[in-house]
């Protein structure tokens, strides 16, 4: 394998990566403060579909990026109404808020359906100037690319370096208690499921006008699912996010590579390592407290006496 | 005397509590309905008439009733297949999967055994289907059982994995000549038989018999009862010696089965081929209609014929409104949304 091949490996897993980890920061935030939301993936669809609409009637990429990101948080704070306000089961209403997505998302995206919006500008990364041309191309990315490991270590200074981190944490592993020491246990959780949207958001905003840069039906394909599977791979947390929505994406930008070089192995069985080896790390991890999940994930704050 | 009494009026609250929950429903439907009329509005489409249609086609006409029954049949045995585990106190997310993987096996014997006829061969893909969902579910099962990792999470996981193994067996040995997608047509012996020419098949007659077997069993065995009992309190359960671990990884198992069975009837009836990621949702559709009918058979039944008008209808929606199909999955989430939000229109009534 040619030097070129594996750096065009590096540079299509840091694209493909870049909104796995948006999301996966976001789910790590929300289940931060005990709410599993399954529905990523129709909060992600209608970002992503918003986006779109926006960018192409607008034919401004930022515009696209900050609609989508208005998208995350009003589909995350719907669902959050379901699950604080009127304690719902998170489960079904996640799964109530994907199929959600994936109707409207659909109607907003009906007239977008394959149109070609204005994408970011890609940027060389800094210090490569002297490079040739074929290896510099490698290495031009959009500003969100540049962004997202700044925004990841943001997201763990915001969760383990401030008094509003600690105040989510100590909901997410008991609400009650959390209560006891004058934390509004409902509120606290409705900012973390925004700050959850605005990460949502920007994971749709990449793949749609930084990578793929149109729209079609069901195009996030799974990844709000990947996602939530990558928070576990994390363990709950933002820094080993990064290293997991990489490992994640370079799988899967490796076996196309090994597939174009005419390898036999089959695709489908690659694309279900990052969940086999979830599963795996799960059960080595099991059993000790050090690396579980959030105390009360999943479960409803019913209020304190 | 008294005790006469008492059931008399017993029995008159219990029937003034059914009608106002039938009630509160029946707002709730007209309030997801009001609710997607003006989205309608709004993209420009009179909501009247797309009613209209959405009732003409499914309930207007024998064809249509039957393409409810149709979609209802699936959504029938996938919602018991999350109902069951429930009764223990486990969360089966992975219906999903579990239906692919019995898809799956059903598949191999269909593709197998062309020889046999069908008396052998429906029964042997029953039972290939069954054991798929029921290995599938085996996993998180047994790993809830010895207490290691939660049921949900890895259910869920799995549900990732299982397309993606159908996919492979389809792109690497099973695709039909003129296809990479999907096999060929199944022999007719490895079809389901359907009533009186519509699409209907006859696992709408093993649906609806699971539905009574489950609440018989649920109701009136001793296995039902160590259930109930499990479900209410696992530990208290144990200690009367109910054998709490082969309950959980046997439930679910169980549980698998079905969903497995759920892929063979899609396989065999419905699209009498193996078809790549041919399930949209199915799986997640049961878990949120058994969670909206609290694993009730008789609520089963009727939240899947609901759920099934509005998705056969959608099909309509999309002919003579030009709206895209997955347009009516909004309908669906607003009223699944308004039935889980538990809104009380009269004050002080819950």
């Amino acid at each position: 394998m040619t030097l070129l091949a594996i750096l065009g490996i590096i540079s299509s897993a840091i694209y493909s990566g870049t909104s796995l980890l948006y999301a996966t920061l976001g789910e790590v935030v929300g289940e931060r403060a005990g709410i599993v939301n399954l529905g990523l993936e129709g909060v992600m669809l209608v970002s992503a579909a918003v986006g779109v609409a926006v960018t192409s009637r607008t034919g401004n990429p930022y515009l696209g990026i900050l609609a989508a990101l208005l998208a995350g948080v009003l589909m995350n704070l719907l669902f959050g109404y379901l699950v604080i306000t009127r304690k719902a089961n998170q489960l079904a209403s996640g799964l109530a808020t994907m199929f959600l997505g994936f109707g409207v998302s659909a109607l907003i995206g009906k007239d977008v359906v394959g149109v070609r919006i204005a994408a970011l500008p890609r940027l060389l990364l800094p210090g490569l100037e002297g490079l040739p041309r074929v290896y510099s191309s490698l290495f031009r990315f959009d500003i969100l690319v540049f962004l997202a490991v700044p925004v990841a270590i943001l997201v763990w200074w915001l969760l383990f370096r401030t008094r509003w981190g600690l105040g989510v944490r100590a909901v997410g592993e008991n609400a009650d208690i959390a209560y006891a020491s004058g934390r509004n246990p409902l509120w606290l959780r409705y900012q973390a499921l925004l700050v959850a949207g605005l990460l949502s958001g920007l994971a749709a905003a990449h793949l749609t006008i930084a990578y793929t840069m149109t729209w079609t039906e069901y195009m996030t394909g799974g990844r709000g699912f990947i996602a939530v599977a990558l928070v576990i791979f994390s363990k709950w947390h933002p820094l080993r996010a990064i290293a997991g929505a990489l490992i994640f994406s370079a799988a899967v930008a490796l076996q196309l590579a090994l597939q174009a070089a005419g390898v036999q192995v089959s695709p489908f069985l690659l694309d279900t390592l990052p969940y086999v080896l979830t599963i795996l790390a799960l059960i080595a991890w099991g059993g000790t407290r050090r690396h579980s999940a959030p105390a009360s994930l999943g479960r409803v704050y019913l209020g304190t006496e | 005397m008294t005790a006469a009494v008492d059931r008399t009026r017993r029995e008159r609250r219990l029937n003034r509590r059914i009608a106002d929950a039938a009630l509160r429903y029946l707002l709730m439907l007209l309030l997801a309905l009001g609710l997607f009329g003006v989205i309608l509005l709004l993209s420009g489409k009179n909501p009247l008439h797309a009613y209209a249609d959405i009732l003409r086609a499914t309930l207007g006409s024998t064809y249509g009733f039957s393409e409810v029954l149709v979609a209802m049949t699936p959504m029938l045995i996938t919602a018991m297949a999350v109902a069951l585990p429930s009764r223990v106190g486990l969360i089966n997310v992975g219906v999903e999967g579990q239906l692919y993987m019995g898809a799956c096996l059903a598949t191999w014997g269909a593709l197998t055994f062309i020889d046999l006829p069908a008396w052998a061969l429906l029964p042997l893909m029953v039972l290939l289907g069954m054991i798929g969902g029921a290995a599938w579910a085996f996993v998180p099962g047994y790993l809830k059982a010895i207490g290691l990792v939660n049921e949900t999470i890895t259910s869920l996981l799995l549900n990732s994995v299982a397309p993606k193994v159908v996919s492979f067996f389809i792109f690497g040995f099973w695709h039909g000549p003129m296809d990479t997608n999907k096999t060929a047509n199944f022999v007719s012996a490895a079809r389901l038989p359907t009533f009186f020419g519509t699409r209907v098949d006859l696992s709408l007659i093993f649906a609806l018999a699971l539905l009574v077997l489950f609440w018989y069993v649920m109701r009136y065995s001793r296995w039902g009862l160590e259930m109930r009992a499990i479900g209410g309190n696992p530990q208290a359960a144990l200690r009367n010696g109910i054998p709490l671990k082969a309950y959980q990884v046997g439930i679910m198992c169980l549980g698998g089965a079905i969903a497995g069975l759920a892929g063979m009837a899609l396989v065999s009836g419905y699209f009498g081929l193996l078809l790549a990621n041919f399930s949209s949702g199915i799986g997640y559709m049961g878990f949120l209609i058994s969670w909206l009918s609290f694993g009730d058979p008789l609520g089963v039944l009727l939240v899947s014929f609901l759920v099934s008008v509005i998705t056969t209808g959608g099909n309509l929606l999309q002919l003579t409104q030009g709206l895209p199909y997955a347009a009516i999955n909004i309908l669906l989430a607003l009223a699944l949304y308004i039935v889980l939000a538990r809104p009380t229109f009269v004050r002080g009534a819950k």
